[in-house]
């Protein structure tokens, strides 16, 4: 098949079969491009993903469909919605989903993003990864690129183009790992992902998630604490890692709340340094009343 | 622990600890058992004010003002009573009243609404 260039494609997309108006590409992966389109319809912008690939096979095609109907069945507000699938005028699959203004996590955090910042976005992140878990998702290519945060703060896991669905009876003719194949990126890649197993399961992403905790911890000064968190969801053995996304969400929490977390022990010492760093005010009251009352005692000696 | 119960038991613990400080004081050191009984008390007593007041109003601010005006209210009195030692009784019964606002309105639980 013959591929159509992006200005033959915004004309037949202007005026052709779909309510859409190209308006420019806004990037490439390994199976699509995606561009920004106007719905001219409902009067808005959306961000089309269009089937774009060398050789462009039935698989690929079903893949294509699969990924707009796992993204449509998650419908959390940390995952961007599909609006719409189809086909274009040169046969091409797409699907139009939300058009998010803002950046991608490793832009937002170069931006200068605080810690307890970044620690709440990547809660956000770990929820809406654990929404689509319980949905028997598994996301397989968490990094900090495929994560953006909207012009209000809103988090959006994107890019779920090579996501498994677990006990999906299509899924082995779609896309699966049976020939070995390799999905992920290396640097966020699950050990048993890297070796290209077949049976991978939730524990996969949580082991990508530590490796994005690990990228927000990276040019902070942080705790013991915040590096045992990112340590154990990249155990090497998955069942050393966080039991579930929820589980890793909650240790996040306590460590934002300044409480203990359930991947490190801490000794004597550094609880009392967290319990007196986190009431500090109160802390500081009962030492000014001790102050006074010694100053007291004394006073009334002379 | 909710607002009140936590103001009781701060109240308590401090009133009774403010108290026992009389020991330091050799003039007074023979009525020990007195004094410390009369702090805790008191301490039950500013702690229960509070302690409501910190269910009623949800203001870090107000609720350490209404703190420290009550322990010194109450300090004010058992210095009236004793006749004497205004500074060594008001000055730490308003600190103990401020940990108590403090801490109350910080820590205490407020019990969600049932409709």
């Amino acid at each position: 098949m013959k591929w159509l260039s992006d200005d033959k494609l915004a004309h037949l997309l202007g005026v052709v079969g779909t309510k859409y108006a190209f308006v420019k590409e806004l990037g490439r992966g390994g199976m699509g491009t995606v561009y920004l389109a106007e719905d001219r319809e409902l009067d808005r912008l959306v961000a089309i993903k269009v089937l774009s690939a060398p050789e462009v096979t039935d698989d690929l095609r079903r893949r294509m469909i699969r990924e707009a109907q796992i993204i449509a069945r998650l419908e959390h507000p940390g995952i961007v919605p599909v609006h719409d699938a189809g086909t274009l005028p040169d046969g091409r699959i797409f699907y139009a989903m939300k058009y998010v203004r803002g950046s991608r996590l490793d832009e937002y955090t170069a931006q200068g993003a605080s810690l307890n910042d970044r620690l709440r976005k990547f809660q956000a992140v770990c929820d809406a990864v654990a929404f689509a878990h319980a949905h028997g998702v598994i996301h397989r290519d968490l990094k900090p690129q495929n994560i953006m945060i909207g012009s209000f703060g809103e988090v959006l896991v994107m890019d779920w183009g090579v996501a498994k669905i677990r006990e999906d009876p299509c899924q082995s003719a779609v896309y699966n790992t049976s020939d070995g194949t390799i999905i992920g990126t290396r640097d966020y890649m699950s050990p048993e992902q890297a070796r290209g197993e077949i049976e991978i399961d939730e524990r996969a992403d949580i082991y990508s998630l530590g490796a994005v905790l690990k990228f927000l911890l990276n040019d902070q000064k942080v705790g013991k604490a915040a590096k045992a968190i990112s340590a154990k969801a990249m155990a090497s053995v998955p069942g050393d890692r966080y039991a579930s996304t929820a589980e890793l969400s909650a240790d996040i929490g306590r460590l934002l709340d300044a409480e203990s977390v359930s991947a490190y022990r801490e000794n004597a010492l550094e609880k009392t340094w967290r319990w007196t760093a986190k009431n500090r005010f109160l802390v500081l009251l009962v030492l000014a009343y001790l102050v006074m009352r010694i100053f007291l005692i004394f006073t009334s000696r002379r | 622990m909710s607002k009140p119960l936590l103001g009781v038991v701060l109240g308590a613990i401090l009133g009774a600890i403010d108290g026992l400080t009389a020991w330091f004081e050799p003039a007074v050191r023979n009525q020990l058992g007195g004094i410390v009984f009369g702090s805790t008390i008191k301490g039950i007593i500013a702690g229960v004010a509070i302690g409501f007041f910190a269910k009623k109003f949800h203001s870090l601010p107000i609720g350490i003002l209404f703190g420290v005006l009550v322990g010194a209210f109450l300090a004010f009195l058992v210095a009236l009573m004793q006749g004497g030692y205004y500074l060594q009784i008001v000055l730490p019964g308003s600190v103990v009243g401020l940990i108590v606002g403090f801490a109350t309105q910080k820590y205490g639980n407020t019990p969600a609404a049932v409709n």
